[in-house]
């Protein structure tokens, strides 16, 4: 039973994914990009979580803890740098 | 246990504690060696870096503040089933708005976990605040009544808050 | 593991599964970048601590010992999220850019970006009043 459980959401997040791809493409604006990637990192985090959960090992704990980390960084500096044009001031 | 002034062993509490419970987190262990490092982690760090900082945030209340928790934890899971319900609903209907919240509230905790709070329940992304520091910009996916919302949330929120801050 | 956890653990899973999709539908549908930032926002925040808790679950019964370090995560996710859509949503007043026609109270947003107070805050909402009355 957990193992189908792990197939479906395995397929949600990679239908997530596509359509978080399909934005960060189509985006009109690049916020609108930004903000696709950074569901980006949170859909991989989660795949990543569930892929740990499959094989059993609490390895890819860490992994996960820094996609979310460097996921947060990159999207603050992203916005940072649009809003001076400068990332350190 | 929460003294007016602060003491030099340590600076801290509360910073302590989360370094504490963070490292103990990090490594997912209670084993005494572990605890024991985290015991000096949580006293020399914030020793370390107490002396960067003017005027530390202090918690009055540490038993209300769990109680906000908890209520902002279940607002996010009401906050979570409403925009799942508008995002798969029909979206011709839903009337998005800016507003802007007066704040009560005056110090830099204080603002910034109001603001977090905000985005992070019913339907609301907080995007701005005036530089005097009186006005909290709020972009709303679904707004009926603005004061309506404006008075639940300085209620539900600011007022605990503030009780909590002592400020 | 009992079956009847490991049912609760598969409907967590799939719960959380299910509003990470919703975040990410909200992504595509929702009209403008304004409406754009409550789905990610919101539903994957829920989604990511959805998962962690089953992660948690299965991992404490594999080891057979406690293992709560997934909320490290789940923590951590939930200060940054408000964060991030706050400087995105920023930016985008920043840029000015538009929100869609029927957006309420855009006057607003020019103020927003100069950091300024509303200065006909107060007016509109009584005109509001007063249109919703008759």
């Amino acid at each position: 039973m957990l193992k189908w459980a792990i197939i479906i959401v395995a397929a949600l997040i990679c239908v997530a994914l596509f359509m978080n791809l399909w934005r960060l493409i189509q985006g009109p604006s690049i916020q609108d990009r930004i903000l696709a990637l950074d569901t980006m990192y949170i859909n991989s985090i989660a795949l990543i979580i569930l892929y740990g959960i499959n094989v059993g090992t609490g390895l890819y704990f860490e992994a996960a803890l820094l996609i979310a980390m460097l996921g947060f960084v990159s999207t603050s500096a992203l916005c940072k740098y649009l809003l001076r044009g400068d990332l350190i001031e | 246990m929460f003294p007016a002034k602060e003491s030099r062993f340590l600076p801290m509490p509360f910073h302590s504690l989360l370094l504490f419970i963070v490292w103990l987190l990090l490594n997912n262990t209670l084993a005494f060696g572990h605890i024991l490092l985290a015991l000096f982690f949580a006293w020399a760090i914030p020793k370390l870096v107490s002396m960067l900082k003017h005027g530390h945030p202090t918690i009055k209340k540490p038993w209300l503040a769990l109680r906000y928790a908890l209520l902002v934890m279940k607002d996010i899971l009401v906050a979570n089933i409403e925009v799942a319900l508008i995002v798969l609903g029909p979206l011709n209907k839903i009337h998005p708005s800016f507003i802007a919240i007066p704040l009560d509230i005056k110090s830099d905790l204080g603002v910034t976990l109001f603001a977090s709070t905000i985005s992070l329940t019913p339907g609301t992304v907080s995007t701005e605040i005036s530089e005097d520091r009186k006005w909290l910009y709020v972009h709303a996916l679904h707004m009926d009544d603005p004061e309506q919302m404006i008075k639940e949330a300085k209620e539900r929120y600011e007022v605990p808050l503030k009780e909590i801050l002592g400020c | 593991m009992e079956f009847w956890l490991e049912s609760l653990v598969a409907i967590v899973l799939v719960i959380g599964g299910v509003f990470l999709l919703i975040g990410s539908i909200g992504l595509v549908r929702l009209p403008d970048i304004y409406t754009r930032l409550h789905g990610p926002t919101k539903a994957t925040t829920l989604g990511i601590a959805g998962l962690l808790l089953a992660s948690s679950v299965v991992s404490s019964f594999a080891e057979g010992s406690i293992s709560i370090h997934e909320w490290l995560i789940t923590l951590f996710l939930l200060i940054t999220a408000p964060v991030s859509a706050n400087m995105i949503a920023k930016t985008a007043l920043h840029h000015g850019l538009p929100a869609i026609e029927r957006t309420k109270g855009q006057e607003l947003m020019e103020q927003a970006n100069r950091q300024a107070p509303p200065t006909g805050m107060t007016t509109s909402l009584e005109s509001d009043a007063k249109d919703k009355q008759p």
